[in-house]
Formats: C-alpha cells, sequence, structure tokens
C-alpha cells in the first residue's frame, strides 16, 4: 500500500510522462545492491572520524559536524546485522533526510560505496517477499531488476524508525 | 480580493498580544477621576488597531467586543464618561477575555462564548447606564438630539473614494464590514465613473457607493470607520427621516444588545442595483500553535551593526585571501594581523548576534503591576510595587523561562511576605508594604533580585515542619542560610491553610528545579520582622556556555564551568567504598560520591585506578559529585548544539558542540550523571565490582 502512495504522487504532480517513474541512488553493501530515493538524499561525503555516543547501539557510529549541525552517523553493515569492515578511502557516507515520527532528521549512512542512479518506473517494483519472522524486512520498500541484478529499494524513514525503537530498548 | 490572509493571520495574533499588553499597561497607569487623555488615547489606539485587524481578518467575536471596548474607551477619552474603578477594572477583565479570544483563535480552538457574552453585556450596560455627564439614551427617537449620542436612525452616506485609494493599503470591503457593526447596511454601487473594459486600470478605484445604514450609531461612529481614509475620499454623510418605526422593523429595537447580535449574521437584502456580498471569512486558523514558530522583532540599529560587522568581516577576507595568492615568508607579520583581525570580527560578531535574542526583562516585568494589583485587593493588604532596572537584556529563551519562577516568588512574597495593615502597623512599619523588583548584570549573568520588607522567613516555623517531615533531625542545629534554603525542598510549606495564592501544588521546589534547569542559581537574604530578599543569578544566554574540556582515554567531554566547585588531583588515601560497590572520596570533612565516566561510558580510560587520575567535584541539584576523569584540558565558550534535533536524548548528556578543530564534543549534563551511576551500581555485576575493587587497590 505505501509503494502505491508514494509512487502515484509524483505521477500526477508531473504531466511530463518521462516523470512516471522515480529515480534512485543505489550503492553497494556486502556485494549487494541497493536503493534509496534519490531526492532524500542531501549529500554524499567522504568517511571521517565521529565522535562516539555514548552508550549508544553499536551500529550509530556517533556524530558528525555537518557544516554546524550535529549529524548521527549509521553504520548500514551493522545495522543489517553484517560483518563490520574496516573503513577506507572508498567508504563513504550517505547524509538523507528521514522522516519519522512527524519530524524531519538528517542522518548520514555509511555503505561500502555509491554505484548509479536508476530510474525505475513504477510498474517494475515489485513488493519485498514475506520471510517469516526470520528476517525482518520492513525498511525494504521493493525490488527491482536491472540488468537482471536485484536492486532491493530502501524506504528510508523505516530504516531510522527501527533505529530509535531498537537503540531505546537497548537503553532500558 | 482572493488573497490568501491566512498568511497574515499569525503578525495579526503577534501584534493583538502587543497590543493587549500596551492596553494593560495603560490601563494600569490610568489615574482614577482624572485621566490624562493622551494616555487613553493609547490605549483607544490599541484597541482600534485590535479590531481593524479582526474585522479585515473576519475574527467577528473579536472585532464585535472589542468595539464595545472601544465605544466605552472613546466616551472615556472625550471626557463624557469619568475614569472609574469600575470602568478599569471592567476594561482589564475584558482586556484578558480579548486575549483568551485571541489564544483560542490561534490555536483554532472555539471561543468561550459564554464568556465572551456575559463581559460584553456588562460592558453594554456600562455604556447604557451612561456616567452623568452623559444624558439617557431613550428608546423612543427623539430625532435631533445632535449627532453625538448613538440613536436608532438612518444614515445615507455617499462614499467616493479617489482613484488611488487602493495604494493606500485600504479596502471598502473591510470598512462596510465595519458599518455593517453599527447597523443593518445596504449598499448601491455607483459604477458610472466605470471607464471602458481596456481603459480599466485594475489598481484604481472607479466606484462610488451609496450607503443606507440603518441602526443606533452616532455621526462620529460612522466617520470613525472612514479615519483612514478621510483623505483618500469625498464622504458626506446625512441622516435622514426615520420611518422604521412604521416599518416595525425588529432589527431597529435600539437595545444595546445590538452589536453582538448584528454581527455575523447576514442580512436579506432587498432589491438594489448591485448588491455588495461581504465575503464570509468565517475560516478558522488551520494550524494548531502548540509549538508555533515564534518571532522576534529587532530593532534596526542592531541590523545595522551587524551589516557593519560583516562589511568588515568580508573585507578581511578579502585581505587575507590575497596575502595567500602570493604568499611569501616575509608576509608572515601581514597574515598574523589578518588573523587577528579576524578573531576580532567573529567575537564582535557572534556578541551581536546573540544581541539580537536578546531583550529588556520589562517584558517579564510587565505583567507584575497588574499581578500584584489584582493579589493586594484579594489579599487586602496595601502593597507597592517598585521596580528598577526593566531596561536589563537577557536572551528570549531564558525569559520565556524565567517568567513562571518569577510569578511564584512574586505571590509568595506577597503572601507570605508582606503582613496585612493592621499588623504592619503594630509592628512600627509604614501600612503600605514595598514590594521590589530589580534587575542588573553582574559578570556575565543578569540577577534579578526581588525583596520585600515584609515579616522575613520565620526561621523556628521552617525548622519545626522541617522536624516534622524529618528533613532535619530533631537534635540537629543549623545556621540560618541552611534553613532558608529548606523552603526549596519539594513539598515544603509553613503556609496554615492552603490559600488560592499559595501553598498549592506548585512549590518552591519547582522554582528551584526551573531555575537550575536554567543553569541559575537562588540566593535568600532573609531577616526578622524586616523583610526577604530572593536574588536569582541566570546566565545571560542558553546559547553559549563556559565550559571546562576534560578527557578521558581519547574522548572529549565538556562539564559546565558554572557547577564546577573544584578540581583536584584524588589522593589514594582519602578514597573509601561501601560495601565495595559505592565508591567515597573524602574532600576535607565530606564524603562525596564517585562518578566514573568511563564506566558510565562505557570507554577505555588512561587508567582505571582512581590516585591517577582527576576528581571533578561539581554541585548537580544542590548535591556534590566528583567526577573521575583522566586530565583537564581547556577552559571555552562552547555554543550549545542539540543531539535531538537528529538524533535523540542520550542520558547522561545535554547537548553537544563543535571544537576548534571542526569534531563534536558532548556536553555533559550532571544531574543525567547522577542518575545513571545510580542506575549503574544498581545493576552493577559482580565481576565489575571486583575490577572496581582492583582499580581501587
Amino acid at each position: 500500500m505505501d509503494i502505491e502512495t508514494q509512487s502515484e504522487i509524483p505521477s500526477m504532480i508531473n504531466s511530463d510522462p518521462d516523470l512516471n517513474r522515480d529515480q534512485f541512488l543505489s550503492f553497494f553493501l556486502d556485494g549487494e545492491e541497493y536503493g534509496v530515493d534519490i531526492l532524500r538524499v542531501q549529500e554524499i561525503k567522504c568517511w571521517e572520524n565521529a565522535t562516539e555516543i555514548p552508550n549508544a547501539p553499536e551500529y550509530i557510529k556517533g556524530v558528525i559536524n555537518l557544516r554546524g549541525t550535529i549529524v548521527p552517523i549509521v553504520d548500514l553493515r551493522l545495522r543489517f546485522g553484517l560483518e563490520p569492515v574496516e573503513y577506507t578511502k572508498t567508504t563513504v557516507v550517505i547524509v538523507l533526510k528521514v522522516i519519522s515520527a512527524e519530524r524531519e532528521r538528517t542522518v548520514g549512512f555509511v555503505v561500502d560505496a555509491v554505484s548509479e542512479v536508476y530510474n525505475i518506473e513504477n510498474g517494475l517494483l515489485q513488493p519485498p517477499p514475506e520471510m517469516g519472522d526470520s528476517l525482518d524486512l520492513d525498511f525494504v520498500k521493493g525490488l527491482t531488476a536491472i540488468n537482471n541484478n536485484m536492486v532491493v529499494l530502501l524506504d528510508v524513514d523505516r530504516l531510522i524508525e527501527d533505529e530509535a525503537a531498537s537503540s531505546s530498548h537497548e537503553l532500558h | 480580493m482572493s488573497i490568501d490572509m491566512s498568511q497574515f493571520h499569525q503578525v495579526f495574533f503577534e501584534e493583538s498580544f502587543e497590543g493587549l499588553d500596551v492596553m494593560e499597561t495603560g490601563l494600569m497607569e490610568l489615574d482614577l477621576g482624572e485621566a490624562d487623555v493622551e494616555e487613553i488615547n493609547t490605549i483607544f489606539r490599541a484597541a482600534h488597531s485590535i479590531k481593524g485587524g479582526a474585522g479585515t481578518f473576519g475574527f467577528d467575536d473579536i472585532a464585535s467586543f472589542t468595539h464595545v471596548m472601544e465605544t466605552l474607551l472613546d466616551e472615556m477619552r472625550s471626557g463624557s464618561r469619568d475614569v472609574t474603578r469600575e470602568a478599569v477594572d471592567l476594561l482589564l477583565t475584558s482586556v484578558d477575555c480579548l486575549r483568551e479570544m485571541l489564544s483560542a483563535v490561534d490555536a483554532g480552538d472555539a471561543i468561550d462564548e459564554e464568556r465572551k457574552n456575559s463581559i460584553q453585556a456588562k460592558l453594554e450596560v456600562m455604556l447604557a447606564n451612561g456616567s452623568g455627564t452623559q444624558p439617557e439614551k431613550q428608546g423612543s427617537n427623539s430625532g435631533g438630539t445632535g449627532n453625538d449620542h448613538p440613536t436608532a436612525g438612518v444614515w445615507k452616506i455617499r462614499f467616493a473614494p479617489h482613484p488611488h485609494l487602493f495604494r493606500t493599503g485600504n479596502d471598502p470591503v473591510r470598512m462596510f464590514r465595519e458599518l455593517e457593526h453599527l447597523g443593518e447596511l445596504n449598499t448601491t454601487v455607483d459604477t458610472s465613473k466605470l471607464p471602458p473594459f481596456d481603459e480599466l486600470d485594475p489598481e484604481e478605484s472607479c466606484f462610488e457607493w451609496e450607503l443606507e445604514l440603518r441602526g443606533e450609531c452616532s455621526e462620529d461612529d460612522i466617520i470613525e470607520v472612514f479615519e483612514w481614509v478621510d483623505e483618500d475620499c469625498d464622504l458626506s454623510i446625512s441622516r435622514i427621516e426615520d420611518k422604521s418605526e412604521q416599518n416595525t422593523d425588529p432589527e431597529n429595537d435600539p437595545s444595546i444588545s445590538k452589536g453582538s447580535t448584528g454581527v455575523t449574521e447576514e442580512k436579506p437584502e432587498e432589491t438594489q442595483k448591485i448588491q455588495q456580498k461581504l465575503p464570509a471569512t468565517k475560516k478558522k486558523a488551520s494550524k494548531k500553535t502548540s509549538n508555533e514558530n515564534s518571532s522576534i522583532r529587532v530593532g534596526i540599529d542592531k541590523i545595522d551593526a551587524l551589516i557593519n560587522m560583516v562589511g568588515e568581516l568580508v573585507i578581511t577576507q578579502s585581505m587575507l585571501s590575497q596575502i595567500s595568492e602570493k604568499f611569501m615568508l616575509e608576509d608572515i607579520e601581514r597574515l598574523r594581523d589578518g588573523i587577528d583581525q579576524l578573531e576580532r570580527n567573529t567575537r564582535e560578531l557572534q556578541e551581536n548576534v546573540m544581541q539580537i535574542r536578546m531583550l529588556p526583562i520589562s517584558f517579564s516585568f510587565n505583567r507584575f503591576p497588574r499581578l500584584v494589583r489584582d493579589l493586594a485587593s484579594k489579599l487586602g493588604k496595601n502593597i507597592e510595587l517598585k521596580m528598577s532596572g526593566e531596561q536589563t537584556e537577557l536572551d528570549k529563551t531564558v525569559m520565556e523561562k524565567i517568567g513562571d519562577p518569577l510569578v511564584h516568588l512574586v505571590r509568595n512574597s506577597l503572601d507570605h511576605g508582606i503582613e496585612m495593615p493592621e499588623v504592619r502597623k503594630a509592628a512600627g512599619k509604614p501600612e503600605t508594604g514595598v514590594l521590589s523588583l530589580n534587575a542588573y548584570h553582574e559578570s556575565g549573568s543578569i540577577v534579578i533580585e526581588i525583596s520585600d520588607d515584609g515579616a522575613g522567613l520565620n526561621t523556628e516555623k521552617i525548622l519545626q515542619k522541617a522536624r516534622e517531615k524529618g528533613l532535619v533531625g530533631e537534635e540537629e542545629e543549623l545556621p540560618d542560610e541552611k534553613i532558608h534554603e529548606l523552603i526549596f525542598a519539594p513539598g515544603f510549606s509553613t503556609a496554615d491553610q492552603v490559600s488560592d495564592v499559595s501553598g498549592r501544588g506548585v512549590g518552591m521546589d519547582v522554582v528551584m528545579k526551573n531555575i537550575r534547569d536554567l543553569g541559575g542559581v537562588v540566593e535568600i537574604k532573609s531577616e526578622k520582622g524586616k523583610g526577604s530578599t530572593f536574588t536569582i543569578r541566570l546566565p545571560l544566554t542558553l546559547a553559549i556556555l563556559d565550559g571546562q574540556l576534560i578527557r578521558v582515554g581519547r574522548h572529549i567531554y565538556i562539564i559546565p564551568l558554572v557547577s564546577i566547585i573544584e578540581s583536584i588531583q584524588i589522593e589514594e588515601e582519602n578514597c573509601n567504598s561501601i560495601a565495595g560497590k559505592a565508591e567515597l572520596y573524602k574532600l576535607r570533612e565530606e564524603y562525596i560520591p564517585v562518578v566514573r565516566l568511563h564506566k558510565l561510558f562505557n570507554v577505555e580510560p588512561d587508567s582505571k585506578k582512581l590516585s591517577n587520575g582527576i576528581l571533578v567535584v561539581a554541585e548537580s541539584e544542590g548535591q556534590k559529585v566528583g567526577v573521575f576523569v583522566d586530565d583537564l584540558l581547556a577552559q571555552q565558550q562552547v555554543v550549545i548544539k542539540s543531539l535531538e534535533t537528529n538524533y535523540q536524548k542520550v542520558d547522561g548528556i545535554s547537548g553537544a558542540t563543535i571544537l576548534g578543530d571542526g569534531t563534536v564534543a558532548m556536553i555533559l549534563d550532571l544531574p543525567g550523571l547522577v542518575d545513571l551511576s545510580k542506575k549503574d551500581s544498581g545493576r552493577s555485576s559482580h565481576k565489575e565490582v571486583l575490577m572496581a575493587e582492583e582499580a581501587v587497590a
């Protein structure tokens, strides 16, 4: 249902038929390709040392100074429970605008490498499969195939919603 | 016509609230009996602006209500009504009611009709009763009693605006709507001057109107509607014979409740050439304004100063970039000069930007004359309020948060401090008690003093109560200052009975907490029989704080300098522990709990051994704690940034800041840390205890 509303609104606003599609920025994480809505991307920057937040969950790497605002950094590998890797020169932080609980936040996500920008037509989005309790796929908006490779499109708002819930859980 | 008016609502509300403050202050200063016309004028103008605005935006309830107030004020202004205490009291109540109505509309809520109607009725009764100098108004139509007095009748108004009317920002529709408040209005538009369509200039007014106003009003009332356009139009007003009595027009019943009933309903109009339909702008403010974007008014001189400074900054910047273009070693002196200049510019700029948030404390003090007046009459005491230093400036946020504690302290002084007139007389003091409010700047903070010449704090009574409540041991003796501090203990009240004024749920402990939350302190000086003084010391701003940088391992944290008492090198023989868990440090004669930052924040310190580190002794909510850190670094001013904007609240951390090298450092929240360490010692596993013991040993 979410997919329907999210994808239909832009197509109604834009009369240009070419815009009946959404643009996604894709990135790699442990060999798999993921995508996020490009309109949510504020900037892409190199990894820099973050100041740790006491007692925060492990996947919160800390906060950085982004031109005067304090922005938390989430390691997406750790967030997904993947093996951590050492940060290299190609390690990048995608700074995204996340809207949850009626407020807008700016959060940086550490990924392995940024890949490309795809135009994906609304019809080609496949809803995430039911994986049972073993895997929580709330943050997956849909799946799509680009050149026979699967790209997982993420719902960025769900990423942080979960994060807030689980981190507060951790504190108690 | 179809401009979206809602975008101006916020401005209207802000201006109206300011106007109400002006009215309130003005009313408080009115001398009973003989009023200064200029003062009444000020009040009148404020009311008039509110009415005009409310009419424009279609808040008809407010407009009609203000109109009645305005009529009363107008009579006072013209001298046809004496300024009586009842009238001033009623007007003050009306100001309150108006304020409530405005807040309700602002928040999108319904207006409390009942209250509004009852006050409006009182106002109307007062108007109807006249004040002696004004002839009683009769139901029968006496025809030409003169134009000054409202009588039912029919007025013919010819209104021919000059073509440039719109450019002066006036709108005939608004004026007609206001006329409608006076009575039944028929409008006929004369379009004869309308040029052919291709010559039409939409910015010019080409219509003329014939208006027929049937209602109870005076010529002055009508002229007043056109007050702002009288130089931009040809206006003729004439009274024609009233035939309404034969018409048995129910609308024409000259009862005084006319104004309130005839406002919102659309009246059926008969045959007119073109009917001027007044748009029903009953649109409600759509947004809830619980956490509205408040705005601030800044003097133009402050802005000019900023512009100057930015100009200098630009010059410095261009000078520096010139040097860097072809840099030679001998330029190093110029470079250093440039950087010095840059530093100076930055500091000045910072100070001036902070100035923008500064407001004189009179914004907060202004409510007290009213409060003291109301309370004094309620309590039956004679109280004179003296205020000084109202122009002392402080940060807007601090001011907003200090308002309630101040009110509480003032109420407290009035209720408990200043005695009843008889008691005062018996004690050889003047019957009128004096409450003074004073504000001044002192070494980077603002000091607010609230003092009274009342009975002073009753130390025996306080001590007795404290013993009853078990706050103080039976045999324990305390110095006076310690006893005074007891009144800030939660749930402590010496009031024999809970009165309407004080002794209720909100106690002095809340006052203390609010002030502490702002980083301030309260001191009490009191002498029995002579009075007491509460001194509040607050930081000037919440945006910047003086911080002590400390280090634990590779992490840098900041402790607010105000809360630090001292920092000491730890001596091993003074370290103690209880049951191997709680650690205490003996500082002179006191045992202070030790908070290990590395343990609470789960970070790796240089050393876990207490004697290798430094203990920062700080005060948190009246209690001393020792924070164990590896090292003390610099002291500097830091700009406070919120962690919650993009993240969430973190226990033990009050915010973050950006250090000189661009990295982020956390600012410690001492009360939070203490709570954290309590929880921590509660769940502390056996293993950790063993480790801690090892470290101590």
